[in-house]
């Protein structure tokens, strides 16, 4: 599936225009197999991906993507393996920790737990798609201001899940940051930090 | 001759402002990349079969089937038909294959048979018949020793007291060396008397003998007040979010280059090179951030030999594995559990003149750590044992401040109990004892005053048992704490380009502490120019030595350095602008960007004119540290600390809420608030989380974890945490200290406090850590439930 001359080891921003002509490219090459077999199952027709690769089409950060994957490829190691984007991180692998969320039409998910080929017609943002070239969103620099991050790793789940909670509510108490930021694990203790970000771009005082 | 020691606060431009991190807007915008991200061209996954058993011998491997799958491109065979397994979750195949899927699939054909073991995983109260074991220090017992941290003195006093069952050769101490084992212990361990071991039956408890110290009898008999309690806290993980692992690749023959998650840069090619039989010097180590160490990542692993076996294998070919999070819970270390029953006792002046105490604790196969105990408290009259259980589980590694949260809980919560039992306020029984609380008395006094006005202490507190109707209780606990920390050994190169850049090289790693944002300050501060003209190398073995960060030592090691080569530098700049200004070299300052004859603004010249002068070669100049021919030191050791948590606890569910904490804490010279201050609020609410969630469940019939997951080894949440106050002691009597990190004070004392908080609200001790509602709900029916 790695396409030799393709990759980088750079670090990029999000999706380069290399990597997208070569994952079109491996779609256009590859021959008529696909599409599921369908199957009774319970009485019922059942349609059956795999166990090989089948041609997935995501959308991605507002680029339409395509790549071979297994059925079994979740979107966190798509993203993370195929795109290079790898500001979501696995930690948990089990939709505990909220270190891989990102943006599945506009709601946060865990993409450790979605299958990638359950992501196809929605429309996926990482956490790499929310900044403006260099620019930090202010939620971002409100993270760097409050000190609320320190190895990181959790930090880009953490900037996705505030980022759409200070979304839906503008103006959150107390408790609605107990309850709205409560899905994400830190290990290094940055909740302080957080928490003192959510209130701040509310325009509130750190209770 | 220059003037290397920390300026004068009125001339501090950067240094002990509060300052954000230089690595937040990668880390908060996610390009930050961490060993975990490395994805380089044709990247194989690579990923090792495990024990299933907690104690096995391994029968018989089979691979074939595995070796002719498609898209397999390695596989090695770890450890050997034959080959004893002590803990469920050991390496015994490693695989390299294209993706991770093909990885699995391919684990999965792999047949191993085993003969299974008896395993023995609990920790709880050893029997009373257990002996005491007098005999000679065996080679792990002497490995776990060091690897729990042991005080380095009560190393040699074993040593020289039993004997050493075991005869290091030269490598073995050139190796201990590489591993940071001090001077005086390898001394030690020549001198030592060779004592064969003797045979006896296998058990796995190891009982010290009894230490004695003044006359413990006596004092219990005559004492106004005798408190008797169990104390302790259980195995916990250090769940890095990053796992642990590596990615390896050679571009040549001989020629080795390595991603590592490590806390360790400049260590890590010392420990490959052996077992790879390549030259140290041919193995480049890189690691850019690293998502979490907390003291478990000094080393190579089994794991990142096979790696870069399998890299091998494979043609040279990037192999990455980074551990499962089973993996990491099961084998990736742990904090050893401690446990004691103690018996204290004060004078009616509630002076404490007598401590008796029978710990124990597990450590894994090694035993376990002994805490020091008593804690902070130099208590006249003392008797001590200490039984060091064998467990069939992974090792422990060294846990942010090992062994001290254990001996905090044990010893801060007796002294609760003891001030309970006397009617006082547990906050003036300390200060009437702090004449026997060690080199930090002074600070802690000065430390409790501000966290009684933080936390409202006196005007709150209300004797044992909270007397409110209603099912919420509320009370309030405190614990103090210290540690060592004085800087590694820290090399760098710092060079001023002709062009007024200047670029810093160091060998060191930014564990999220905030260490690469205090070199830039040290160096912008020294220079007078803003931080943006540094430019910081670092996280390459290839760039000048510095130590491991472990042990707090990172933050005097590092800016240490940096504040030497940064004097020299600027002085020596100085010499070359002189002439130009028409000045002595000792009469110019670096000031806001500039170079000036001191108290004359008129004669200056900018940074820019000024590195002009420099030449076209740059001026480079090495730094280190320690450094006795460029004095004085630059760093301390030695810190105190307390805190003070407020809880309310339900005892009908028995759900415990911490409703609030406060962190007093002495560091030295802080160099950087921010950083400092998120510290401690990290470690109050790591403390938080092994206070009331945190706990390694050993399934007795099995031998294995039952909850290596983050569904069941529970973490502190946001909604967790209540709310944090944290004070950083600064100004007179602590900056011209030094500079002392500060990783591991904050984090001992949570624990304890809350412990102790929660008994003060319900009138009972819960003995052991986690304080979860079955443990306390247990406690309370011990009691009789809460009408009794």
């Amino acid at each position: 599936m790695k396409d030799d001359d393709a990759r980088k080891s750079e670090a990029t921003s999000g999706v380069s225009r290399r990597d997208f002509m070569k994952i079109s490219a491996v779609t256009a090459a590859v021959p008529l197999v696909l599409g599921p077999n369908v199957v009774e199952a319970a009485g019922e027709e059942v349609a059956v991906h795999g166990p090989g690769k089948v041609p997935v089409t995501l959308n991605v950060n507002g680029k339409k993507l395509s790549a071979q994957l297994e059925p079994r490829v979740t979107l966190l190691d798509a993203l993370r393996e195929q795109l290079d984007l790898t500001g979501a991180k696995r930690v948990c692998d089990r939709g505990a920790c909220g270190a891989c969320t990102v943006l599945l039409d506009g709601k946060p998910v865990y993409g450790c737990s979605v299958l990638a080929i359950d992501a196809q017609g929605a429309k996926i943002t990482t956490i790499e798609a929310l900044t403006q070239g260099d620019m930090l969103t202010p939620v971002m620099q409100a993270f760097v201001e409050h000190d609320a991050q320190q190895c990181g790793f959790c930090t880009p789940g953490f900037v996705v899940a505030t980022t759409h909670f200070l979304q839906q509510h503008p103006k959150p108490s107390a408790d609605d940051i107990r309850h709205g930021l409560n899905g994400n694990y830190c290990r290094c203790g940055t909740y302080n930090g957080i928490r003192a970000v959510a209130l701040a771009q509310a325009g509130g005082e750190q209770s | 001759m220059s003037q290397f020691s920390w300026p004068d606060p009125a001339t501090r431009p950067l240094l002990g402002k509060s300052i954000s991190r230089v690595d937040g807007p990668a880390k908060s915008s996610g390009h930050a990349k961490y060993t975990y991200d490395y994805n380089p061209q044709g990247l194989l996954a690579g990923k090792i079969l495990r024990c299933p058993y907690a104690h096995a011998r391994i029968t018989s491997i089979d691979t074939s089937a595995a070796e002719k799958m498609p898209g397999v491109k390695a596989v090695q065979i770890i450890q050997r038909p034959g080959t004893e397994i002590f803990w469920a979750g050991d390496e015994i195949v490693g695989v390299a294959a294209v993706d991770e899927r093909t990885v699995d699939d391919a684990l999965r054909a792999i047949k191993v048979e085993y003969e299974v073991l008896p395993h023995f995983v609990s920790d709880a109260e050893p029997p009373k018949t257990v002996a005491a074991d007098t005999g000679p220090i065996s080679v792990d017992d002497f490995k776990d020793m060091e690897e729990n941290q042991v005080p380095d003195e009560e190393v040699i006093a074993r040593i020289q007291k039993s004997g050493i069952s075991f005869k290091p050769e030269e490598k073995d101490y050139q190796s201990m060396k590489g591993m940071g084992v001090d001077q005086a212990v390898i001394a030690a361990l020549r001198k030592a008397k060779f004592v064969p071991a003797e045979a006896k039956a296998k058990s796995p408890y190891k009982k010290t003998a009894v230490q004695t110290q003044g006359t413990p009898d006596q004092a219990f008999a005559s004492a106004a007040a005798v408190s008797e309690g169990v104390y302790g806290a259980p195995c916990i993980v250090h769940c890095c979010l990053e796992t642990h692992g590596s990615a390896s690749e050679w571009p040549g023959e001989k020629e080795m280059v390595v991603h590592i998650s490590t806390q360790n840069v400049s260590g890590i090619a010392a420990q490959m090179a052996e077992p790879l039989g390549v030259p140290a010097g041919n193995i480049n180590v890189l690691q850019q951030n690293i998502g979490g160490g907390f003291g478990s990542k000094f080393s190579a692993d089994r794991w990142d030999i096979n790696t870069a076996n399998l890299s091998k294998a494979a043609g040279g070919k990037p192999v990455k594995n980074m551990l499962d999070r089973k993996a990491e819970f099961e084998v990736a270390g742990m904090r050893p559990s401690a446990y004691a029953r103690v018996k204290i006792a004060a004078d009616k002046d509630g002076k404490i003149v007598a401590w008796d105490s029978h710990s124990w604790g597990t450590g894994g196969v090694g035993g376990g750590g002994t805490p020091p105990l008593p804690y902070i408290f130099e208590i006249p009259n003392q008797r001590k044992q200490n039984t060091a259980i064998s467990t069939n589980q992974g090792s422990a590694r060294a846990w942010r401040a090992p062994n001290h949260p254990q001996a905090a809980v044990i010893t801060m919560g007796a002294i609760e109990d003891l001030a309970a039992k006397m009617k006082m306020d547990p906050m003036e029984l300390i200060l009437s004892n702090l004449d026997i609380a060690g080199p930090r008395k002074d600070t802690y006094k000065e430390e409790f005053a501000i966290a009684d006005e933080l936390m409202g202490w006196k005007k709150n507190w209300h004797q044992r048992r909270d007397q409110t109707a209603g099912n919420i209780k509320r009370g309030m606990g405190l614990s103090m704490h210290t540690w060592g920390g004085r800087g590694h050994n820290s090399d760098c190169d710092l060079t001023i380009h002709p062009d007024g850049s200047v670029e810093i090289k160091m060998g060191t790693q930014d564990l999220g502490t905030g260490a690469r944002t205090i070199i830039i300050i040290v160096a912008a501060d020294t220079l007078g120019i803003p931080m943006e003209n540094v430019n910081l190398l670092y996280g390459n073995n290839r760039y000048p030595q510095s130590g491991g960060s472990g042990g707090s030592t990172t933050s005097g090691g590092v800016t240490s350095s940096t504040r030497r080569a940064a004097v020299e530098a600027r002085d020596e700049l100085f010499a070359k602008v002189a002439p130009a200004l028409k000045a002595q070299p000792e009469e110019l300052e670096a000031v806001e960007g500039r170079v000036r004859v001191k108290g004359d603004a008129s004669r200056s010249l900018s940074w820019k004119e000024a590195c002009a002068k420099v030449g076209a070669v740059p001026l480079a100049v090495g730094g280190k540290n320690p450094d006795k021919a460029r004095p004085p030191d630059l760093t301390n050791s030695g810190v105190g600390g307390v805190q003070m948590a407020d809880v309310s606890v339900d005892i009908e569910t028995g759900i415990v809420r911490v409703n609030k904490m406060v962190a007093v804490q002495d560091c030295g010279l802080v160099v950087n608030v921010k950083t400092a201050e998120s510290q401690v609020y990290g470690a109050l609410v790591m403390g938080i989380s092994y206070a009331l969630y945190e706990e390694k469940i050993l399934d007795p019939v099995t031998g294995r974890m039952l909850n290596p997951n983050l569904e069941f080894y529970r973490l502190a949440g946001l909604s967790d945490i209540g709310e944090l106050k944290v004070h950083m002691m600064t100004g007179k009597g602590y900056d011209e200290r030094g500079v002392i990190g500060l990783a591991e004070p904050p984090v001992v004392s949570p624990g304890a406090s809350i412990s102790n908080a929660v008994a003060n609200a319900i009138g009972v001790r819960v003995p052991f850590l986690p304080l979860t509602p079955q443990n306390v709900l247990n406690a309370l029916e011990a009691a009789g439930g809460w009408r009794a």
